[in-house]
């Protein structure tokens, strides 16, 4: 059925009115995108003019052992950050889900450490982790145990920025409460009639009744913790050695350090085809796990 | 149509915006001198010196006006500004930025401008120049030059029992000296030197339980001039033109000397040592400046931090020592500095080399190096110069840039590439991780690899000769 003049004036109005948010997204985001690729194929300092040398850069990459220890490192940060910190925000959610007195205050704490600007939050944490006078290591060696020199370890250094990365869970922990507080009341009580202890009623009914929350928290945490820049750059400049020169991290070094626009535009895809993938991954498990009410 | 009126002007709201994101016209000012935007990185005192030397300009002008923009981050912004087409018409960068942004077309030729205005190399010491240069083509023009040198401590040569006014002349001295000022805290709380610790029956069993509480010399502290330590022992990274040298008996003997400092004085003490002053440079927990490091590798700048930090240290300053079984090989240093350029794409390169030259002069090059605190580049130096000057040092630093072997960046377009990965090496080497031969044989690869690539870039583009 063709449009009316009135309803082809009404999109139109429509259009110009959201154009601003359309021109800024075609400007800095599909354009970007679109360039990115080409220039994947390019050789492109961003001072001279990009040169089309097909797929070098693509095998370039291939014979690059700092990527393939980037993505080594990123995937490790990534396995032991994504199911560490749910596990940990699902249990504070838990926590923070009871019933006791000055409840908001305590949510309030949790979620303070995120408005920490991230640049202040990992000076302080370079503090913390200090290897000698480190709070954290005072603390160990009061009660009797040798901290190691976290930051410039090439064993520790993943481990202590995944425990850094604990302390701004806040915004997970907002979620999965939100979705803790949304379980009907009644599947408790029939799950308790039938006899269910605490450990059962969390495993038979709340996890599944909030596993669509894990799910996006677990793509969220591929795709943040696949990205993760600042605190390397600021705490330890990728080290010791490579120890933790993250995927993002040495992406920049390439792009912005080396003026190898072209090569870090690859590297950009790969990693694109590398969250793509996880995803999907996580789709399809989801598919086994993942409970959906009023679903089928 | 009402609305049609709105729509219209919504249009011309973002229509402005986005044109307004464009190149900007040459600006004038009330008087109608052209303004040239010049880029730099310095704040505080160092800035404060160069705008003098601005102001000197404009006083002496009718026809341009500098606008001097404090610029942080000023590689990176102008990369932005650049590729954006609106660079500014001057910049301040860094001499090792030099090599890269030539080879990536990022700045103006200055051969014919310097040409026209009778500047040559015999107006300088003559590796300032040359490192303005590169692939025989003049890309920039010095403003502030650096060398670097030995400082030491000379109160803590005292308590060590050294003599305050001799600087050790070789690395194996230098060694000599960094064990006897090297103290360890032992779990009793007593404190002893290293010779005196390694004297007792179980050292190695004390040592794992004790604390370093002050070391004679790091060799990674700041460990700023990884890339270096090999001309100390009579290496080079590269044959100039397309091969890397890396893992020559020379470097490796280097990076062996700076393992020997964790194998030495333990490892993990090193690095906890380490750790306690680690990113805190220009701060009174520096570990020169707070007396925790007897003896460093810094370069002509320090002498402001120490005037700034810690004012009243008794300190000296000597070229830094060489490697003994070198024969003749002395005053070795790494030679840096910063730089005027114009960028490609700057409207007004004539004008721009305008306020180039007039920084070269002799008299406002004095005013802009004193205020910096440095020597200058230039070949002649007015007595007021020494005279006024407060470095105590300057002449050290001064004849460290005549040497012959004073080194600088290595002049490839992957130079940002090499001193980042002989930092990954030599923290690799330091930690004991991988062996010096092992570690410099992995960057010979590497590096060559890259070199290889960037060599064909050059090909491609048609600018290897």
């Amino acid at each position: 059925m063709a449009m009316t003049k009135k309803e082809k004036m009404n999109i139109f109005k429509g259009l110009a009115f959201i154009s601003p948010w359309i021109i800024g997204f075609l400007t800095f985001t599909v354009y970007p995108v679109i360039m990115s690729f080409y220039y994947s194929f390019c050789d492109y300092s961003v001072f001279e003019k990009p040169l089309l040398i097909g797929f070098d850069n693509y095998i370039d990459l291939l014979f690059d052992k700092i990527f393939w220890i980037s993505l080594g490192n990123t995937l490790y940060f990534a396995a032991l950050s994504i199911p560490l910190g749910l596990i940990v925000a699902f249990i504070i959610a838990l926590l923070l889900n009871a019933k006791v007195r000055c409840m908001a205050v305590y949510r309030t704490f949790f979620f303070m450490p995120t408005l920490v600007p991230i640049v202040a939050s990992a000076v302080l944490w370079m503090w913390i982790l200090n290897g000698q006078y480190g709070l954290l290591n005072n603390f160990l060696e009061w009660i009797g145990l040798k901290g190691p020199n976290w930051l410039q370890d090439k064993y520790w250094v993943i481990p202590a920025l995944v425990v850094m990365g604990l302390w701004g869970l806040g915004r997970t922990i907002v979620i999965l409460l939100a979705g803790l507080q949304e379980v009907p009341q009644s599947l408790y009580e029939a799950s308790e009639i039938d006899g269910a202890n605490y450990i059962q009623r969390i495993f038979n009914v709340t996890i599944p009744m909030v596993s669509p929350i894990i799910y996006f928290n677990v793509i969220m945490g591929i795709i943040g913790c696949l990205q993760v820049f600042s605190e390397p750059f600021i705490m330890t400049g990728g080290g010791p050695g490579r120890a933790s020169t993250f995927y993002s991290f040495y992406l920049y070094q390439k792009a912005f350090e080396d003026y190898n626009m072209g090569y870090a535009s690859a590297m950009a895809w790969i990693l694109f085809i590398v969250i793509l993938v996880l995803t999907l991954i996580a789709n399809q498990i989801s598919k086994r796990f993942v409970f959906y009410r009023g679903g089928d | 149509m009402r609305d049609f009126y709105k729509i219209v002007l919504c249009s011309i709201l973002v229509a402005g915006f986005i044109l307004s994101c464009g190149r900007k016209e040459s600006e004038y000012t009330a008087d109608g001198r052209l303004i040239l935007d010049y880029w730099e990185k310095w704040t505080g005192f160092e800035a404060e010196a160069m705008e003098k030397v601005v102001e000197e300009f404009n006083r002496s002008q009718d026809r341009l006006f500098v606008k001097y923009v404090v610029t942080a981050g000023i590689d990176r912004k102008l990369l932005v500004a650049t590729a954006g087409g609106d660079p500014p018409d001057i910049a301040g960068i860094w001499t090792w930025a030099i090599n890269i942004y030539a080879d990536k077309g990022a700045i103006t030729r200055l051969d014919d401008y310097a040409k026209k205005a009778g500047i040559t190399r015999n107006d300088y010491i003559h590796v300032f120049y040359d490192m303005c240069t590169h692939r025989g083509k003049l890309w920039a023009l010095p403003t502030t030059p650096a060398t670097i040198a030995l400082h030491w401590n000379k109160r803590l040569f005292r308590e060590a029992g050294l003599d305050p006014n001799k600087a050790p002349k070789t690395i194996q001295e230098l060694d000599e000296y960094a064990e006897k000022m090297t103290l360890y805290k032992l779990p009793d709380g007593k404190i002893i030197s290293y010779p005196e610790l390694i004297k007792l029956p179980d050292y190695k069993s004390i040592i794992s339980n004790a604390e370093i509480i002050q070391m004679g010399f790091l060799p990674f502290e700041p460990g700023w001039w990884n890339w270096a330590w090999n001309h100390y022992f009579w290496g080079t990274m590269w044959n100039g033109r397309d091969k890397m040298t890396i893992n020559t008996p020379e470097q490796i003997k280097a990076y062996k000397w700076i393992a020997s400092y964790s194998e030495k004085f333990g490892k993990d003490l090193v690095e906890r040592f380490t750790s306690s002053f680690a990113g805190q440079f220009a701060s009174s927990q520096n570990a020169f400046l707070c007396g925790r490091v007897a003896m460093e590798i810094q370069g002509v700048w320090m002498y402001n931090f120490i005037d700034k930090y810690a004012p009243g240290m008794d300190w000296g300053c000597a070229p830094f020592p060489t490697d003994a079984e070198v024969k003749g090989l002395e005053n070795v240093t790494v030679v840096e500095g910063d730089v005027l350029v114009i960028p490609l794409g700057a409207r007004h390169p004539e004008e721009s080399f305008e306020f180039i030259k007039f920084v070269q002069n002799q008299k406002y090059m004095e005013m802009l190096c004193m205020g910096h605190r440095k020597f200058t580049p230039l070949a002649s130096v007015s007595e007021d110069f020494y005279k006024n000057h407060p470095h105590p040092y300057l002449n050290v630093f001064r004849e460290l840039a005549k040497s012959k072997y004073a080194f600088t960046v290595p002049a490839i377009g992957i130079s940002n590439e090499i001193l980042r990965e002989y930092n990954v090496a030599c923290d690799l080497v330091r930690k004991l991780e991988l062996s010096p031969e092992k570690a410099l044989n992995d960057l010979q690869v590497q590096l060559q690899n890259s070199l290889d690539r960037e060599i064909q870039r050059l090909k491609r583009r048609g600018k290897w000769q």
